[in-house]
C-alpha cells in the first residue's frame, strides 16, 4: 500500500465518522481543486454516491470556467447541490483589509446556510500545509453557535477518537484533508484522473495555483499544462501555494483574524 | 515519480528550551522555508523591536507571537534529500498538555529538546513519560542552547547523562544524544566548528538514520465495524483495516458474537471492485451470511482474536481540569466501540518527576495513573503493546474528551477468556427470574469489624430472621471458611488478602444464585474491601459493626486478644496489625452499647430496603 492508499483510507474513514455523527450535514464545494478530491472521496466512502447536500457559496465573482465546471459536474456526479448567494460588500465589517472583506462574504454566506438550513456538521476541504493558521486545525473542529473559531481552547484530539458530541446549537467543521500536502493532491488527481478547473492548467505562460475569486485571485508564471507537469512543478517550488491569494498577506493577522470569525 | 509517507516527528520539551526555535532553523538550513518567509518574519520582528525571532516561523497566531508561547501543536512539512518529514510542533507549557498529547499521538518518532543551561527540568520529564505511554518509540535528544554553556563538552556530558539515566528508568533508549545551538545553527543541518569535540551525529543525521514504523500488515487482522450501510436488501459493513489484510473470500470472525463468515464482496467505488485490502486502508464488505453486526463489533482473523475482559486495567493520562473519581462514569471509546465504564478503582497514580507512586481516589490534570475499569459488556481489545489503535482509547464525559488511557491487560485471574480457551456459558435463568421467585434481588452484606465486635452473632442472627420469612440466605464466616477451602492460608498479609479475594468470589456466585449472602470477616484493609467490592459488584454492601477496641478486648469471646497481648499470635488487628475502618459504608451498626436484638433489627430493615421487590410483585417480606 502506497501513500495515496493511506491518505485515501484515513479520509474516507473521517467521512463515514462525519457521515454516521451528524443528522444533516453539508459538504462545501468551492469548485477548487482539493474540493473536488474530497467530493470523490466522498463517492468512494458512500458506495458512488456523496448522500448530503453539496454546497457552492456563490459571491457571484468566480471565473466563467468555474462556473461551467460547477454546471457539468454537479450534473455528471449526481450531487444534490445547493447555490447559497454570499451577502453583498456592504454588509460586510468595513474594518477588514479589502480583499479579507471581500472574503469574509463567504463567512457570512456561511453562516446564514447554517442558520437557515440547520446544518450540523460543515465538511470542508483545507489542509494543514496550506496556511499557518490551518496548520493548527482539528479534524473536527466544534464553533460556537456565531460559527466563532476559539483557537486557544480547542479540545484534545488523538488515537483516531473525533469529538462527534456537542452540546445543542453548535456547529462542527470536519475536515477530511487535513492531512494532505498540495502534492498529494496532485498526486491522487493523476492517480485517479479526478477533473479540475482548466484554469489550473497554463496557458500563455499563466496558470492558476490556488483558485479563488477574479480580482482578489492572480495567476503563477508557469508552463505546467498537464497534470504531470503541475506535480513535478508543485513538488519543487519554494513559493507558497497561496502567494497569489491577496487576502492572506494584507495584514500579518488578516487569515487569523478572518478564520476566528469562521471563515473556512 | 510517486509520492512517499512523509515520517512524522514530534518536537516536545519544557518551555522556553528552543522547540521552535529548531524548527524554524532546521527548516531553513534545509532549505525548506517558502520564499519571502525569512523577510515576512524580519518584518514581524522590526514591528515588535525584538531581534531576530526564529519560532515566527512556527508560532502563527498573534497571540503566540505577543506571549512568545506555542499554544497549540502545529504542523509543517520539509524534506531532506532522504526523505520527507512532517514535524510537529508540540506545546511545552503544562497548561497546554492536551495540545502536546493531540500532537505527539500521531508521530512515529520524537526530538526531545533539552536546555544546556537548565537540563533536564519538568516537562522534559512529563513529556517523555507520554511518549512512552502514547507509543512514540523512537527519540532523538537534542541538547540545545550549547552556545550559552560555551559549548563545553563537560557540561553536555553532564546533560546528556541526567537525560540518559531518566530515560533508561522509563523504558526509552534514545537514538541519539546530540549537543546543537538551534538559534546560530550548530550542529542541526550541518557539524559546526564551535563543537569540534563532537564525534557523533547532527540532528538532521539522527533523523535521518531512524526507520520507519514497521508496517501494521502482517499482524492479525482487526476490522473494527464503522458502520453497516444498506443497498436495497444488502447489508454493506465498512471500516477502516486497523492491522493485517483481507482478501475476498477470507473467513472472518466477529466480536462479540464470536459468528463466523466469509467475505462475498468488496465494493468499489465507480465501478471498481477490489479484491484485497490492507491496514490503513477502508474498506466495504458484504458477507455470505446474514450475521447481526453492528458499529463497535471487531472482524478478526478466526484464529488470533482480540482479547475480551468486563474489567480491564489500563494506564490513564487526565487532561481535563475537573478531576475523575473512583466510582465515576466515563466513556471508553477504542476504536470504533463506546463503552460505558465505571473508575472502578485508581491502583496508583504516577509522579512522572521522581517516578514515585502514590495512591489516591482521583485523578486530575495532568496526572498518570493506573487504575481498573469496569464496563458492563465485554470490552475487546489488544494489549497496546501489541497492536496500536486496539489497545488505545480515548475517554469522555459529557461532550467533552477528557483523557486517553492505555489498556494493559484484563483485572483479575482467569478474565481474559481468550488465551485460556474458556468460553463463559450465558445462564438459563436470568437473575430476575430468580429474583421474581425467591422475591427478593441475591447480594452481599459484607460485614467488617475487630475481632469481637459481635460479626459472626449479627450474621447468624440475621440469617435466622431472614430464614423465618422464607429468604434464601446464607453466611460465609472468616473462621469457618479457615477450616476447610482457606486452610492453606495464614495470616501474613498476602494471605489475609487471598483469603479475602476467594471469599468474594464465593459470595459472588452465591448472590447470582439469588442468596442473601452474608459475609462475616475481619478483612481490616480498606484495599482489600474495595477490591471485594470489585469482584461482586453491583450488589455489594459493605456493613461497618462498630465497636470500641476496648470492649471487644473486654468481651474477647474466643481469648484471642489475651493470646496475642502475651505474644502468642501475631499480626493480631487491633494489637499489633491495624484496622481500616470504612470510609463510607452502606450502613454502620454499632455494637459498643447497643443490644445486639437492635443491631438485628436494623440490618433486616436494611436488607428489606435493598434486596426486597417492590410491594406487589414481592411475595414475602420479613
Amino acid at each position: 500500500m502506497d501513500h495515496l492508499d493511506q491518505l485515501e483510507g484515513e479520509s474516507i474513514y473521517i467521512l463515514r465518522e462525519a457521515y454516521r455523527a451528524f443528522s444533516n450535514p453539508a459538504m462545501l464545494w468551492s469548485l477548487g481543486k482539493d474540493s473536488n478530491v474530497m467530493i470523490w472521496l466522498a463517492r468512494k466512502a458512500f458506495l458512488g454516491r456523496v448522500p448530503f447536500p453539496v454546497m457552492h457559496l456563490d459571491t457571484g465573482k468566480e471565473f466563467a470556467e468555474t462556473y461551467a465546471f460547477r454546471e457539468t459536474y454537479a450534473r455528471e456526479w449526481g450531487l444534490t447541490l445547493i447555490v447559497e448567494d454570499c451577502p453583498p460588500l456592504e454588509s460586510i465589517d468595513p474594518s477588514l483589509p479589502p480583499a479579507s472583506r471581500f472574503a469574509a462574504r463567504k463567512t457570512a454566506g456561511l453562516s446564514n446556510a447554517i442558520i437557515r438550513r440547520g446544518f450540523d456538521g460543515v465538511i470542508v476541504g483545507i489542509r494543514r500545509d496550506e496556511q499557518a493558521t490551518r496548520a493548527k486545525e482539528r479534524v473536527f473542529s466544534p464553533r460556537g453557535e456565531d460559527g466563532a473559531w476559539n483557537f486557544r481552547d480547542q479540545p484534545p484530539e488523538f488515537f483516531d477518537q473525533y469529538n462527534v458530541d456537542f452540546p445543542p446549537g453548535t456547529h462542527v467543521r470536519i475536515h477530511p484533508l487535513l492531512h494532505w500536502t498540495e502534492v498529494d493532491i496532485w498526486h491522487y488527481i493523476r492517480r485517479e484522473e479526478i477533473p479540475v478547473v482548466p484554469l489550473y492548467f497554463a496557458r500563455s505562460g499563466k496558470r492558476f495555483r490556488s483558485l479563488g475569486e477574479e480580482g482578489i485571485t492572480l495567476p503563477i508564471d508557469s508552463h505546467a499544462d498537464t497534470v504531470d507537469a503541475i506535480v513535478a512543478e508543485v513538488a519543487a517550488t519554494r513559493v507558497a501555494e497561496r502567494s497569489g491569494r491577496a487576502m492572506d498577506h494584507e495584514a500579518e493577522d488578516a487569515f487569523e483574524r478572518l478564520r476566528t470569525a469562521g471563515y473556512m | 515519480m510517486t509520492s512517499s509517507r512523509p515520517l512524522p516527528i514530534v518536537i516536545v520539551g519544557h518551555v522556553d528550551h528552543g522547540k521552535s526555535t529548531l524548527i524554524g532553523r532546521l527548516l531553513h538550513d534545509t532549505g525548506s522555508l517558502p520564499e519571502g518567509k525569512l523577510d515576512e518574519v524580519e518584518a514581524l520582528c522590526r514591528r515588535r523591536g525584538v531581534d531576530f525571532e526564529w519560532s515566527f516561523v512556527m508560532d502563527a497566531l498573534q497571540l503566540e507571537r505577543d506571549q512568545g508561547i506555542t499554544l497549540d501543536t502545529t504542523r509543517i512539512w520539509f524534506s531532506s534529500p532522504a526523505r520527507g518529514y512532517v514535524i510537529i510542533d508540540a506545546p511545552g507549557h503544562e497548561q497546554f498538555l492536551k495540545n502536546m498529547v493531540t500532537g505527539a499521538a500521531s508521530a512515529d518518532a520524537a526530538v526531545l529538546v533539552v536546555d544546556a543551561t537548565e537540563g533536564v527540568s519538568e516537562q522534559t520529564r512529563r513529556h517523555a513519560y507520554l511518549l512512552t505511554l502514547i507509543g512514540v518509540p523512537q527519540v532523538v535528544v537534542a541538547v540545545n542552547k550549547m552556545d550559552l554553556v560555551g559549548f563545553d563538552a563537560r557540561r553536555f556530558a553532564a546533560v546528556a547523562g541526567e537525560v540518559r539515566d531518566y530515560l533508561e528508568r522509563i523504558g526509552l533508549h534514545p537514538a541519539e544524544v546530540v549537543p546543537l545551538s538551534a538559534r546560530g545553527g550548530d550542529n542541526l543541518a550541518a557539524p559546526s566548528a564551535a563543537l569540534d569535540w563532537w564525534r557523533g551525529a547532527t540532528l538532521l543525521a539522527a533523523l535521518e538514520a531512524l526507520p520507519s514504523r514497521p508496517a501494521a500488515a502482517d499482524r492479525p487482522l482487526r476490522l473494527p465495524v464503522q458502520d453497516v450501510y444498506r443497498e436495497g436488501d444488502r447489508r454493506v459493513l465498512v471500516g477502516r483495516i486497523d492491522s493485517g489484510r483481507l482478501r475476498l473470500g477470507d473467513a472472518l470472525r466477529f466480536l462479540p458474537t464470536g459468528r463466523t463468515a466469509r467475505v462475498a464482496s468488496m465494493e468499489g467505488a465507480q465501478g471498481t471492485a477490489p479484491i484485497a485490502a490492507v491496514a490503513g486502508q477502508s474498506v466495504a464488505i458484504t458477507l455470505d451470511d446474514d450475521l447481526f453486526v453492528e458499529r463497535g463489533h471487531i472482524a478478526a482473523a478466526p484464529d488470533a482474536p482480540p482479547a475480551q475482559a468486563l474489567a480491564v486495567r489500563a494506564r490513564v493520562f487526565w487532561l481535563d481540569e475537573r478531576p475523575v473519581a473512583v466510582d465515576d462514569s466515563l466513556t471508553l471509546k477504542l476504536g470504533t466501540a463506546a463503552y460505558p465504564v465505571r473508575l472502578e478503582a485508581v491502583e496508583r497514580v504516577i509522579d512522572t518527576q521522581d517516578l514515585g507512586r502514590h495512591q489516591a481516589d482521583t485523578v486530575g490534570a495532568n496526572e498518570i495513573a493506573e487504575v481498573v475499569l469496569r464496563s458492563p459488556v465485554p470490552i475487546l481489545f489488544d494489549p497496546a503493546a501489541d497492536n496500536r489503535l486496539g489497545g488505545r482509547g480515548v475517554l469522555a464525559r459529557d461532550y467533552r474528551l477528557v483523557g486517553g488511557c492505555i489498556l494493559e491487560g484484563p483485572e483479575g485471574a482467569g478474565a481474559d477468556t481468550t488465551d485460556r480457551n474458556l468460553t463463559e456459558v450465558a445462564p438459563s435463568v436470568a437473575a430476575g427470574e430468580i429474583a421474581a421467585a425467591n422475591g427478593h434481588a441475591g447480594g452481599v452484606l459484607w460485614l467488617t469489624g475487630l475481632s469481637g465486635a459481635g460479626k459472626s452473632t449479627l450474621a447468624m442472627a440475621l440469617r435466622r430472621r431472614l430464614f423465618a420469612h422464607g429468604w434464601q440466605t446464607a453466611v460465609l464466616d472468616g473462621d469457618n471458611l479457615r477450616t476447610r477451602l482457606n486452610a492453606d492460608l495464614g495470616f501474613t498479609p498476602a494471605d489475609r488478602s487471598e483469603n479475602i479475594r476467594r471469599t468474594a468470589e464465593v459470595a459472588r456466585l452465591m448472590a447470582e444464585a439469588g442468596q442473601i449472602v452474608v459475609v462475616a470477616l475481619i478483612s481490616p484493609l480498606a484495599e482489600d474491601r474495595r477490591r471485594a467490592r470489585r469482584i461482586i459488584g453491583d450488589g455489594f454492601h459493605e456493613v461497618h459493626v462498630s465497636a470500641d477496641l476496648a470492649v471487644c478486648e473486654a468481651r474477647d469471646p474466643k481469648g484471642l486478644y489475651a493470646r496475642a497481648r502475651a505474644g502468642a499470635i501475631r499480626n493480631f488487628t487491633g494489637v499489633d496489625a491495624p484496622y481500616e475502618p470504612p470510609e463510607a459504608p452502606e450502613l454502620t451498626v454499632d455494637t459498643t452499647t447497643a443490644p445486639p436484638a437492635d443491631a438485628v433489627d436494623r440490618l433486616a430493615a436494611y436488607a428489606t430496603t435493598r434486596f426486597a421487590l417492590p410491594a406487589g410483585t414481592r411475595r414475602r417480606v420479613p
